[in-house]
């Protein structure tokens, strides 16, 4: 008897997605899609999607969404939550977007315990204006902007995130994971619902920071890049969950 | 009949806002604008409304884009500083057609300048103080109760074109007491009803999407092209501007502001001595009353334009008159406010 073991989710658009070739994002937005359409949320949902690779995100799930000024998502969140407050809003933002220019806007709707959830796309580079040096860039690292490979002396250190996150108050979910073999696509996806879930019941802020990979930039091919993330990134991003106060959601 | 009460002007401001429908407030303290802020924070949750202290000028103008998104009516109250790092969030509530109020009570500048009353940001709110081919409605109050009458007016305009509006105070207005009446409370019933275009959630239509962005150069410039279609709908309709004692005058006056009410007490002065002069008090900035003062002007001997500033919308006033007539300009800048006397005296020493 036929069996469909996969499809594409409803909450996911209709659009090509523009992003390069072994790119996670892909996987990423499936997994968010997924889970929208688990929860039955998809006529509920608002999103913001950054600027950066994924600026065309409110293009590619087929809820309500805007694309914010850089760095500002969790604010413009912020805004359509209380404004809606049964409504559920997420955002979607790259490293550059989050840990450079938007670090004031995600601690304080972190700690203000916004009920709003943010998937967190870490790539270590950035993506879209073409390979430059963000503040996960690990040291050693070669990027336009760090063509001799990131010095701490000069460009100071990778920035964690999740382990700066993980001390405000108002955070009620917090996990890093990865998407680079099928048993962390599983373990992500959990990740993602578990974060929707603690929005879903007025707990309060939730974050998902996904490690991706970035072929293009990295100037790797996308199975390199697997690996590479695997014998860099992963030591120093290590996986694992942070904060649950969601507890057992069976 | 309703009660004549003395408020001072953030809080009367903020009471207009009120009652005005608005129930989401996300704000920045600033001076002298925080009476505002700290009125809203006791106010709001009496009318179950949204009240939230952002973590800075640039997050609460992004909260406004938020909730903006959802077709609400929204503001957000600050002082020139804080509105220069707003500029950001401003061009792209602008660009994405959004529906917003600024108040902007402004003071000395630039850089950190004062606390003290300016006119010194007329250019960044006329002229687009952000980035990009956009404008705001800019009206200007001359007094306490005027403020609370447009304030309505300007939650009106930018539902109704879906362009963002300035109230342009100063710090007068925003820290004197004046007795005011305050209007009933406004019944929305439908008349910001945003729900063809706001994020609210598909329940089953197609996604709604807000954006000021197009990555293609061509439909880039459709939409440009369409809001200016708007900006074009709006120089045609919300030209608003009082005048005084100008059928007879041989000189005008022009003023906005605080400054348009200190022009008033020049007038009769000069009237007292027979000297023959009326004013001419822009209130809606964007669109300025061209036009209007090019007719005003038609005959009279020369125009002066006073301003808290070192002379900004003096420019607009020499485009209006198109060389028709001599347009000289006086100013105090930096937290001065001229008085009628030294006004006089100016207008004095210009008749010669």
């Amino acid at each position: 008897m036929e069996k469909a073991t996969y499809k594409k989710p409803k909450s996911l658009a209709e659009k090509e997605f523009s992003y390069c070739p072994g790119c996670h994002h892909g996987i990423i937005h499936r997994l968010v899609a997924e889970v929208i359409d688990e929860l039955e949320i998809q006529g509920k949902t608002l999103m913001v999607a950054p600027v950066g690779c994924s600026v065309f995100a409110y293009e590619f799930f087929d809820v309500d969404g805007t694309v914010a000024p850089h760095g500002r998502a969790p604010a413009v969140a912020t805004g359509m939550k209380r404004a809606m407050p049964e409504r559920m809003v997420f955002t979607y933002q790259g490293d550059g977007d989050l840990a450079a220019i938007g670090t004031a806007e995600i601690i304080h709707a972190a700690n203000r315990g916004e009920k709003i959830t943010t998937i967190f796309v870490n790539n270590a580079i950035y993506g879209m204006t073409g390979g430059q040096m963000a503040p996960t860039t690990l040291l050693g690292m070669k990027t336009t902007t760090s063509p001799y490979g990131r010095k701490a002396e000069t460009e100071g250190f990778p920035i964690h995130v999740s382990e700066l996150l993980k001390e405000t108050a108002g955070i009620v979910y917090l996990e890093r994971v990865s998407v680079s073999s099928p048993q962390e696509v599983i373990k992500a996806k959990a990740a993602i619902k578990k974060a929707f879930i603690a929005q879903k019941k007025g707990l309060g802020f939730s974050l998902v920071e996904v490690l991706s990979t970035c072929p293009t930039n990295w100037g790797l091919d996308p199975v390199e890049s697997i690996n590479w993330l695997n014998e860099n990134m992963k030591k120093e991003y290590p996986i694992g969950v942070f904060v649950d106060k969601v507890g057992d959601i069976k | 009949m309703a009660e004549r009460i003395m408020v001072k002007g953030n809080e009367a401001m903020a009471e207009a806002a009120v009652r005005a429908g608005c129930r989401l407030y996300f704000g920045y303290p600033i001076t002298p604008q925080s009476e505002f802020t700290e009125y809203m924070a006791r106010r709001m949750p009496e009318v179950d409304g949204v009240f939230l202290q952002s973590e800075s000028e640039v997050a609460a103008v992004n909260m406004v884009y938020g909730a903006a998104c959802t077709g609400h009516r929204v503001m957000t109250s600050t002082s020139s500083p804080g509105f220069s790092l707003m500029q950001e969030g401003v061009s792209y509530i602008a660009g994405a057609m959004l529906p917003a109020v600024f108040v902007n009570v402004v003071r000395g500048g630039p850089g950190l300048g004062d606390i003290q009353p300016a006119q010194s940001d007329y250019f960044q709110s006329t002229k687009g103080g952000g980035h990009g081919d956009y404008h705001l409605i800019v009206l200007a109050p001359g007094s306490i109760q005027e403020a609370v009458d447009l304030m309505e007016t300007a939650f009106r305009l930018a539902d109704n074109y879906r362009v963002p509006v300035m109230m342009l105070a100063d710090g007068m207005l925003g820290q004197m007491m004046e007795p005011v009446v305050f209007p009933e409370y406004v019944k929305l019933d439908g008349i910001n009803d945003h729900s063809s275009w706001a994020l609210r959630g598909t329940d089953g239509r197609e996604p709604h999407k807000v954006t000021s962005f197009d990555i293609d150069p061509v439909r880039l410039e459709e939409m440009n092209t369409e809001t200016h279609k708007v900006y074009e709908e709006i120089r045609s309709k919300e030209i608003r501007f009082e005048t005084h004692d100008l059928e007879d005058a041989d000189y005008i006056l022009v003023g906005y502001g605080t400054m348009g009410r200190i022009l008033g007490s020049v007038v009769k002065m000069a009237r007292k001595q027979g000297i023959k002069v009326g004013l001419f008090r822009p209130i809606s900035l964007w669109p300025f009353p061209y036009d209007e003062l090019k007719k005003a002007a038609k005959g009279k001997r020369f125009c002066t334009v006073v301003e808290m500033s070192t002379g900004q919308m003096v420019e607009d006033v020499r485009l209006s008159v198109e060389g028709a007539l001599p347009v000289h300009f006086y100013g105090r800048t930096g937290g001065m406010v001229p008085t009628p006397d030294e006004v006089f005296k100016e207008l004095v020493r210009l008749i010669g």
